[in-house]
């Protein structure tokens, strides 16, 4: 065995049940207890879900493989068991060699601490022995550059400062595996740089790296090997051009457009049923849009019958990292009441000028309201998604800015100035 | 980088991005390579009733150090008048508690002037209840670190009790001052001291590991502990003693490792009697108890704190 990681047919699965019933109150969970046993019930059926499904793969020492796939494919859950973070359902992995991760610069830091302080407790954190913090400490605060601010409290730093230090402590660890995940995200563009040239040196020097990503330009550049993950499970492993290719040809797995023609098969329950789901901008359907002008989600359903809750149609905008932009549900008056059978085709305008340049997929559902909590009757996680552009004609938000803009929306506001 | 993500599929595949491009040759051999001795980590699914691994524990040691140095540090340095809290907060319940219970109540002291009786139960007792606190919101309150990374989840409610020693050694002080104000002295039984401190450490620790599990699932505990460490103090001897109490009554109460703890501290530091040595091993056993019902909760549902955190 010349393998540093051999995986097999590793699984996970949640129950989604599990997963609703977590933050919830021990008087809560008592009490239902006790009904349970006063009417005698079962306790109830938890739905499975599988975020990892028989992901099978070798990678030999000196290795660098990337791992892509849409949200919630199982890229990061494949990465929390291989860090021990979380636990398989079944099958098993094996590493040779120590491991590091980046699952998040600046783990552990605490803005109460001097720069020093948080050098030796993130660097802990991340695995380093004392002593070899010490030994690379003059070298972790210069690739920062906080020299001057190494003894003043983390609070005081500038953003860009703490990040700075949280990569540098981060770079200089030296595990025989590093797992890698999205640390590109964060910082502007020469950060996103040094990063990868940090993390070029690691792979020629002949250490095993795993690297999660989004961002296509950085797998193929970094990766010689990449595997795409969907729904858990792999759907190809191979060279790294090839793969992203096609996995961008597939167009991310959720499209612009999804329609149900055969009701019964259609997510929903016995009162709602979804009929269709499309993304349009200016009358036409759009993978693509145009972040200046606004962008309709058009959802489509049926009523099945009468006398059921007042339903209303709801959506969710998921950013390319996961992050939720926003949730947002059609408050009209004509939801008040008991929808009548029949077909509906309710569209949300999401504003021009407001949502950030990226991938932006969208869940949709129709729920009701009881007991002040959502209850989704139909609905769809990723059920269409489309890229948002700037053409960059300086009448966005970005004005004639061309760099990295970071946030989750990116609205035009009014600003005002007087001269004083 | 230049551009945050690839703003459409077209664009990607047009620039053409420096590609790191490799033979077919060198992707097969890919998949092996030279053989390579080194620490093997295996990951499998959890154990149904796992073990603790104390092998691991030690080769984190280092983590546990400082987890507990950034308490100590940031606890320090957030409030304002710092290393006096922790003489402060059982100076003021001792003056207190002599007001109220040693003046107006009466209430039995083994003997002591009750400042002294008072300020040698709380010694402990503090240790024992700022031990629980922030035992078993460790793994909340660091959420972060357990979604973040690997490791032995035990060292959050271990720190959790390590921290409080320092306040107990502060407070300490203040016992020393009060040895010479009262006249009352220290015995030699004072080498037993931190034995029933470590008896405290293992109850609080007990307790803090099982409720920062519950914690993890049910966020009403931190709302749950005051009020359970408040009842529990009344029945740990530390505002009355608990000698003029009956027979059994005493034997009852010795289900609560802490009315050894204090009764043994005492008997060290201010000369009470001795603690009565069939009560004591009663409170040993009730303290290995909760111990191990502690730690095999904590361990049973470990697996499960990073998802449902």
């Amino acid at each position: 065995m010349a393998n540093a990681i051999s995986v097999e047919e590793l699984s996970k699965s949640y129950k989604i049940g599990e997963l609703q019933s977590a933050y919830g109150t021990l008087r809560d969970s008592m009490a239902a207890g006790a009904r349970r046993i006063v009417r005698r019930e079962h306790k109830p059926h938890y739905e499975e879900i599988w975020a990892l499904r028989d992901v099978s793969f070798q990678l030999a020492e000196g290795g660098v493989l990337g791992v892509i796939g849409r949200n919630g494919a199982g890229k990061s859950t494949l990465l929390k068991i291989l860090t021990r973070i979380t636990t398989p359902t079944s099958g098993q992995a094996q590493i040779r060699g120590q491991v590091g991760s980046l699952l998040e610069v600046g783990t552990g830091f605490h803005p109460e601490l001097t720069g020093r302080e948080n050098v030796f407790l993130n660097g802990s954190v991340l695995g380093m022995k004392r002593k070899e913090i010490i030994r690379k400490f003059p070298e972790i605060v210069e690739f920062a550059g906080v020299e001057q601010f190494i003894d003043t409290p983390v609070k005081r730093y500038s953003s860009g400062m703490s990040v700075r230090l949280a990569f540098a402590v981060a770079a200089h660890l030296e595990p025989e595996v590093l797992l890698v995940d999205e640390v590109l995200a964060v910082g502007d563009a020469e950060f996103q740089r040094r990063c990868l040239g940090r993390m070029e040196d690691f792979s020629s020097s002949g250490r095993t790296v795993i690297f999660v990503s989004h961002q296509m330009q950085s797998v193929a550049q970094l990766c010689e090997r990449v595997i795409w993950l969907d729904k858990g499970s792999v759907v190809e492993d191979g060279r790294s051009t090839e793969v992203v290719a096609r996995y961008l040809q597939s167009g991310f797995g959720a499209g612009s457009s999804r329609v149900w023609p055969d009701l019964m098969a259609a997510p929903g329950d016995d009162l709602v049923r979804l009929r269709s789901v499309r993304v349009v901008q200016d009358g036409e359907e759009a993978a693509a849009v145009d972040v200046r002008r606004p962008v309709g989600i058009e959802i489509g359903f049926r009523v099945m019958r009468g006398g059921g809750p007042a339903i209303f149609p709801k959506l969710k905008l998921v950013d390319q990292r996961g992050n939720v932009a926003f949730n947002a549900m059609d408050t009209s008056p004509r939801w008040n009441d008991v929808t009548e059978p029949g077909d509906y085709l309710s569209t949300a305008w999401i504003p021009g000028n407001y949502l950030n340049e990226g991938l932006a997929t969208v869940q949709v559902g129709v729920c009701s309201l009881r007991a002040s909590k959502l209850r989704p009757h139909a609905g769809m996680n990723d059920a269409v998604s489309f890229h948002v552009q700037d053409p960059g004609e300086g009448d966005s938000a970005r004005g004639l800015f061309t760099g990295q803009w970071q946030g989750v929306v990116r609205p035009l506001l009014d600003w005002t100035t007087e001269e004083r | 980088m230049p551009s945050p993500a690839p703003a459409s599929i077209e664009r990607v595949t047009e620039t053409q991005v420096p590609v790191r491009d490799v033979s077919d040759e060198a992707l097969a051999a890919s998949s092996a390579g030279p053989a390579v001795t080194a620490r093997v980590t295996v990951i499998r699914p959890p154990a149904r009733w796992p073990h603790l691994d104390l092998r691991e524990l030690w080769h984190f040691r280092e983590l546990l150090a400082r987890l507990a140095w950034r308490d100590i540090a940031v606890r320090y340095k957030q409030t304002s008048i710092g290393v006096a809290w922790a003489i402060l907060q059982p100076f003021l319940t001792m003056v207190v508690f002599t007001i109220v219970f040693g003046k107006f109540g009466n209430f039995p002291s083994k003997g002591l002037q009750y400042q002294i009786f008072s300020y040698s139960a709380l010694l402990p007792w503090i240790y024992f209840s700022s031990s629980v606190s922030s035992s078993s919101s460790s793994l909340v309150s660091n959420r972060a670190l357990v979604t973040k990374i690997y490791f032995p989840r035990v060292m959050l409610p271990l720190a959790g009790v390590t921290v409080p020693i320092v306040d107990f050694l502060l407070a300490f002080g203040i016992l020393v001052g009060m040895w010479a104000w009262f006249d009352v002295w220290p015995t030699a039984a004072i080498v037993f001291a931190p034995l029933f401190l470590l008896m405290a450490l293992v109850t609080a620790l007990g307790v803090g590991l099982l409720f920062s599990a519950v914690n993890v699932r049910y966020r009403d505990v931190p709302y749950l502990i005051p009020f359970l460490l408040s009842l529990w103090m009344y029945f740990s001897g530390v505002v009355y003693a608990l000698d003029k109490l009956a027979e059994w009554q005493q034997w009852v109460l010795a289900l609560n490792p802490m009315t050894a703890v204090i009764n043994g501290f005492q008997w060290g530091v201010v000369g009470t009697e001795p603690p009565q040595l069939g009560q004591t091993l009663v409170s040993v056993g009730a303290m290995t108890v909760m111990f191990v019902v502690g730690l095999t909760y904590f361990r049973r549902f470990e697996p499960k704190f990073a998802d449902t955190i």
